[in-house]
């Protein structure tokens, strides 16, 4: 355990905790409209995954991807303003809390068919392929995606062409409000996904490292040309699914439950056992991601609306005969 | 030098590949097979596996890696079998292809090109004959190609592989083994104009895909009864030359609609729709339209050319609107 690592991930996964409980905040004031889906509880996967990528490779996501976006790299001020709807936001308005893109992080979203970005993930990993770049796809998706056909054809595609992508699978147990048990007849998602050879692993999504190992793992293995990789990171998520969520399908007991495995009680727990706490400097962390996130709304309340007279952009590229 | 249709778009397909490294074709049964309708016979031992891609029969899974696989700097192109079949990959097609260029603010285009047989007349029922190209010209963010000659057969795959953003190219497997002249060092008639094909004074005949053969008959037959109709190829349905079609109207002042889609619904209600808003005045009759029956396409051959459009149905329409005057 390295102390700048473990600096690293407990000020990221503080970020995208303090960054959802403000959004959490701007919601109510009406800042923040449409859907909002929060990961708090999840922050150990996007955290852990990404520190096994470069700035070449790319990531794919859901539409409860502001961890990922974050995590990628994404200025918290820009994923702010889109939520604010304001044109100084990664994509000027058009994409909400559920459409984050930023290609300058190579981070392509932020989608919100649940198994949609798969497809998507195997043909950027074909064209890198195709083109001999050593670069890495990964996909994010959730476990409700596994019901999808577009989660088969994709997991078939990649291991049947050996393309560089990492399937992330966050398992949360729960799509939306079903849980896993209730719409699977086999709910262990990493050996269905080893029905289609690739090489597949699960690992406890609440510890920071154990993803990162195996992220690492899943990583170098696909980097090295040996074909895809999954990976099954078993999590939960604290909050609602969304702001219209009264949670009526599970017990205010299992959440506390989960909530005593909180990936940064976990994180501290081991820090502690290490005696690396103190040296972390939680304070000088906390007041950091704090100023981000001050900083965030500020950029976000200081932004400015796309005029109405660019509602068409963005239909048909400007260079195209419309 | 004349040819067919399968044979230019074979050709253009070929050249492409030529030219650029980043085209592929990806599609079941475009490799090893040669193509269901043979387009891409012999590509696989010009260009490899790796360029004319075999796929399992997964339309959603493999549109969306074409979608992948142009955000990341390739230009696919992707065949799916037939229109009806298209369906399963729609999810792709509008949510993704169409929709990213807008929702990432203009940082992502999708440069994806996917062709697709179109049509019924083959005695195949409901599941293979159908004309859904304007229902896809619904969709804002993609565009809608239809060839009916064989340079636009040619031609329409360079246009749709230079354009930035994801295009559809439908082609009726009735035109492949259809012969006609191909000049490839033309310069293509861009994206959007319609082209004439039979000039005349007394209406206008609006058609694309096969129905301008359709179209072309019926004019023959009613020139032997001194009505001079005005054949337009509409060639794009998304998007569609106003301009092109007004004009016309504005000398013929008498419109008819060829459409193998259903009616309710469909591209010919969106023309009349524009030609109500931008030269009602000019009209001299109602409009008139021919489409296809309100059925899914039945099996029997007499049920199924009863449901399509066809020469005669077109003549009596021109006919009642010369009655309307």
């Amino acid at each position: 355990m390295e102390i700048e690592q473990a600096r690293r991930f407990y000020t990221q996964m503080l970020l995208i905790r303090r960054f959802e409980e403000k959004c959490v905040e701007l919601y109510s004031y009406e800042k923040i409209r449409g859907f909002l889906h929060l990961y708090i509880g999840e922050e150990a996967v996007a955290v852990g995954v990404m520190e096994s990528l470069t700035p070449e490779d790319a990531v794919l996501a859901t539409y409860r991807e502001h961890r990922q976006a974050l995590a990628r790299g994404v200025s918290a001020a820009s994923i702010m303003a889109v939520m604010y709807g304001k044109r100084e936001g990664c994509c000027r308005g058009r994409g909400g809390s559920m459409h984050l893109f930023d290609t300058s992080k190579r981070f392509y979203g932020g989608s919100a068919i649940v198994a949609g970005g798969l497809p998507l993930a195997v043909g950027m990993a074909l064209a890198d392929k195709m083109m001999q770049r050593n670069r890495v796809t990964v996909a994010f998706f959730g476990d409700g995606a596994v019901a999808e056909g577009e989660f088969h054809e994709s997991l078939n595609l990649a291991a049947l062409w050996q393309l560089p992508v990492l399937f992330v699978c966050e398992n949360n147990r729960y799509a939306m409000g079903t849980a896993l048990r209730y719409t699977q007849s086999q709910t262990d998602i990493a050996a269905k996904a080893a029905s289609y050879r690739l090489d597949a692993a699960q690992v406890d999504g609440m510890d920071v490292f154990a993803v990162a190992e195996a992220a690492a793992k899943a990583v170098s293995s696909v980097r090295a040309g040996n074909g895809p990789a999954f990976l099954e990171c078993l999590t939960y998520r604290f909050r609602a699914h969304s702001m219209f969520d009264a949670e009526l399908y599970r017990d205010k007991t299992e959440v506390e439950e989960y909530k005593r495995r909180d990936p940064l009680i976990v994180l501290r727990r081991q820090l502690e056992e290490a005696g690396m706490w103190n040296a972390i400097g939680t304070e000088e962390i906390e007041a950091e991601v704090s100023a981000i996130v001050s900083e965030a709304v500020a950029f976000a309340e200081n932004g400015t609306l796309e005029p109405l007279e660019d509602l068409e952009k963005f239909v048909y590229s400007p260079e195209a005969i419309a | 030098m004349n040819t067919t249709y399968r044979e230019a778009v074979r050709e253009a397909l070929r050249t492409a590949m030529r030219e650029d490294e980043r085209v592929f074709l990806m599609g079941e049964d475009v490799g090893h097979y040669g193509g269901c309708f043979a387009v891409s016979m012999g590509l696989l031992d010009e260009f490899g596996a790796e360029r004319i891609r075999d796929t399992p029969l997964s339309e959603s899974g493999f549109t969306g890696a074409g979608i992948g696989a142009a955000l990341n700097g390739m230009r696919p192109i992707v065949e799916i079998m037939t229109v009806n079949f298209s369906l399963l990959a729609l999810d792709q097609i509008m949510n993704n292809a169409a929709t990213l260029l807008h929702m990432s603010g203009g940082q992502l285009s999708v440069p994806l090109v996917i062709r697709m047989a179109t049509g019924g007349g083959k005695q195949l029922a409901a599941q293979h004959s159908h004309s859904l190209e304007g229902w896809f010209a619904h969709i804002p963010g993609i565009k809608i190609l239809v060839p009916a000659t064989v340079q636009d057969a040619y031609d329409m795959i360079a246009l749709a592989l230079a354009d930035p953003d994801p295009v559809l190219v439908f082609e009726n497997p009735l035109l492949y083994n259809e012969k006609g002249e191909l000049d490839t060092h033309a310069p293509p008639l861009p994206i959007g104009k319609a082209k004439t094909m039979r000039s005349g004074s007394d209406v206008t005949i609006l058609a694309y895909g096969i129905s301008v053969f359709k179209a072309l008959d019926a004019a023959e037959t009613l020139a032997r009864e001194g009505v001079e109709a005005e054949v337009i190829d509409l060639r794009s349905l998304r998007p569609l030359d106003d301009a092109a079609i007004i004009e016309s109207l504005r000398r013929t002042h008498r419109v008819v609609i060829v459409d193998e889609g259903w009616k309710s619904g469909s591209i010919s209600a969106e023309i009349m729709a524009r030609i109500n808003e931008q030269a009602f005045f000019e009209l001299d009759a109602p409009m008139e339209r021919v489409c296809s029956a309100e059925v899914p396409f039945p099996y029997a051959k007499h049920l199924e050319q009863a449901a399509m459009p066809q020469p005669e149905k077109i003549v009596a329409a021109v006919r009642r609107t010369l009655e309307e005057i």
